[in-house]
């Protein structure tokens, strides 16, 4: 039996419906990452999953209890997790007694809840700061406060908003090696909600889509990485070529996709005639300034328009007849002297190319 | 100028020499309001909170009328009171008029405005996030408004400050409802009166600096409660 199910949730504030006919389960020691653009609707899934507020429809089970309405089963559900805000609040007060609030309010021992903070304390590394007034801590800081509350309680389900929402590349990494020992250690149940698509592959084991109110797309992070299920998905999880095309022919799976005068060929099950985008992740791009022979059956010779240099990283733009975006390393850029309207042959395989259908 | 120094020097005379009717006045005048305070912050700070944590019709117009009432005068109030508690008031059975008993409802009448509308500030003053953060920690419902006032304790002493302000500095409900009864209901502000009116004005004056005492050893010690 799944720890949480959600059957068709939908929220509505006023006019505007936040979330579309939700339904969702999670298993016990799941990790699942919600992810999707800002205000998909994230936050308010994980509020309507924490208790926080009731769905305007919908049903929400915790291990097998209907908690929808209010009532004192709602009290207890919530006392079994913990919600890291995505600006969580510090309490006016030292960081020993914002760590102990939880323990106390679920009517702990004074003993057990010394024992308990100060090791959590020194698990979060602020020991030595623990009577130092919460307020006067920094955005890093109050993250790792907050997550010290969450699983000082020793919650079932730790929901976490944006963890690393506003922070600096340094405090991110802490942020996150925090979260994968809070995985190892306790063998919480997790669901986090990010907007930031790698974050969600490094710590997730299943990710779910969220986009306009509705979860579009579930499964492992691989398989929603390399075959997202429509256009709009793809788009989020980074597929930067999205071609639109018409499939002419198919040979036992191999498809051949005509996008206006070039042909892409693609590992597809679609027939002739289906209307579809073919995605090609920019990663899966190799350039070379002579064609070679290759197995890989795709290979176009156009021009480069533009270059961009992100960290080791080189984004680079190449009119096709079709403009194609590939990603090489900079070192690799160097030394094959790419530099604006140079010829280049632009070289990917059948089976890196995701082909979606086309819905109108 | 001179009557001014006069007074001062009789305020110290009076205090230094604990003159047994100024400390009988002045000892009356702060057990009343100190009750009325006490009591109107155990009724105002939970109905304060029940106001600002539920969403009801009309709430703006409850909380335009309660300050409103910020400014009421304290002999309308009197006078309530008065109508209410004299013998042939709705009330008058109780017989307690021209009793401290009354007084202390008076005040607690006068001042309840000023500790529901500054309690209720004070909680709005305080970051939304903090219910929700209590809440997604397992607080209950009553542990969370217990958070919330914790966070806004400053702003909240601040309202019941102003409130025994108010009530010990009054003069026209201990007056009318308690009837300046030397002995028995006569604070320090009635006192002040009677005197002036007497032409005692070293009296009227010493009674005057030692009210503003009072207020100053209430004040420092509700700032140490307030700086725990």
């Amino acid at each position: 039996m799944s720890l949480i199910k959600v059957v068709g949730l939908h929220q509505r504030y006023g006019e505007r419906e936040v979330l579309e006919n939700i339904s969702a389960e999670v298993d016990r020691g799941e990790v699942l990452a919600l992810i999707g653009p800002t205000g998909a609707g994230k936050t308010t899934l994980l509020r309507l999953i924490d208790l926080l507020e009731t769905p305007t429809s919908g049903k929400i089970y915790f291990d097998g209890v209907d908690v929808t309405e209010y009532g004192k089963v709602r009290l207890e559900a919530r006392r079994r997790m913990a919600f890291v805000l995505q600006k969580p609040a510090v309490f006016n007060a030292s960081i020993y007694d914002n760590i102990a609030y939880g323990l106390r309010w679920r009517g702990k021992k004074r003993g057990d809840i010394k024992e308990k903070v100060n090791n959590i304390l020194e698990i979060v590394g602020l020991s030595s700061d623990k009577s130092r007034n919460a307020r006067t801590l920094s955005g890093g800081e109050v993250q790792r406060v907050a997550i010290a509350r969450a699983i000082a309680i020793e919650p079932e389900v730790l929901l976490l908003d944006e963890p690393t929402a506003n922070l600096d590349p340094i405090s991110i990494s802490e942020i996150e090696e925090l979260i994968s020992r809070v995985m190892l250690e306790y063998d919480t149940t997790i669901i986090m909600a990010t907007h930031d698509m790698a974050q969600g592959q490094r710590l997730a084991k299943r990710i779910g889509v969220l986009i306009d109110g509705k979860i579009l797309q579930t499964g492992e992070p691989r398989e929603v990485f390399n075959s997202p299920q429509n256009r709009e998905i793809a788009e989020f999880v980074g597929v930067e070529n999205i071609i639109n095309g018409v499939i002419i022919s198919n040979d036992e799976g191999v498809a051949a996709i005509d996008i206006g005068g070039n042909v892409i060929q693609a590992i597809s099950d679609y027939t002739i005639g289906e209307e579809v985008c073919a995605c090609v992740r920019p990663e899966d791009i190799t350039l070379t300034l002579s064609k070679v022979q290759s197995s890989a059956r795709n290979s176009f010779v156009g021009k480069i328009t533009r270059l961009v240099s992100i960290g080791s990283i080189t984004r680079i733009e190449i009119d096709c007849g079709f403009q194609l975006i590939a990603l090489v390393t900079k070192k690799s850029a160097e030394e094959l002297n790419l530099e604006r309207s140079r010829q280049v042959y632009a070289t990917f395989k059948a089976t890196g190319v995701h082909v979606i259908r086309r819905v109108n | 100028m001179s009557e001014i120094w006069q007074g001062f020097i009789k305020a110290i005379e009076l205090i230094v020499s604990l003159d047994p009717e100024v400390v009988e006045i002045a000892g009356r005048s702060l057990a009343v309001s100190v009750t009325s305070t006490l009591l109107a912050s155990v009724i105002c700070i939970p109905l304060a909170s029940l106001i600002h944590f539920h969403n009801f019709h009309g709430k703006r117009i409850l909380i335009n009328i309660i300050q409103t009432f910020f400014s009421i005068p304290t002999v309308a109030v009197g006078l309530f009171v008065f109508v209410l508690f004299s013998r042939a008031g709705p009330l008058g059975g109780f017989g307690i008029i021209f009793t401290p008993t009354v007084m202390v409802i008076g005040q607690i009448l006068l001042i309840t405005p000023i500790l529901l509308g500054l309690t209720i500030s004070a909680l709005s003053g305080v970051d939304k996030a903090v219910v929700d953060t209590a809440l997604s920690l397992g607080a209950s419902n009553f542990q969370a408004i217990g958070v919330v006032l914790r966070e806004a304790r400053h702003a909240v002493v601040a309202a019941v400050t102003m409130g025994f302000g108010r009530a010990i500095s009054e003069v026209g409900v201990a007056l009318m409802v308690g009837g300046n009864i030397r002995g028995f209901t006569r604070v320090i502000t009635t006192a002040i009166s009677l005197e002036t009116s007497k032409g005692e004005l070293e009296l009227a004056m010493a009674l005057g600096i030692i009210l503003l005492c009072i207020a100053l050893i209430v004040n420092i010690a509700l700032n140490r409660i307030q700086q725990r």
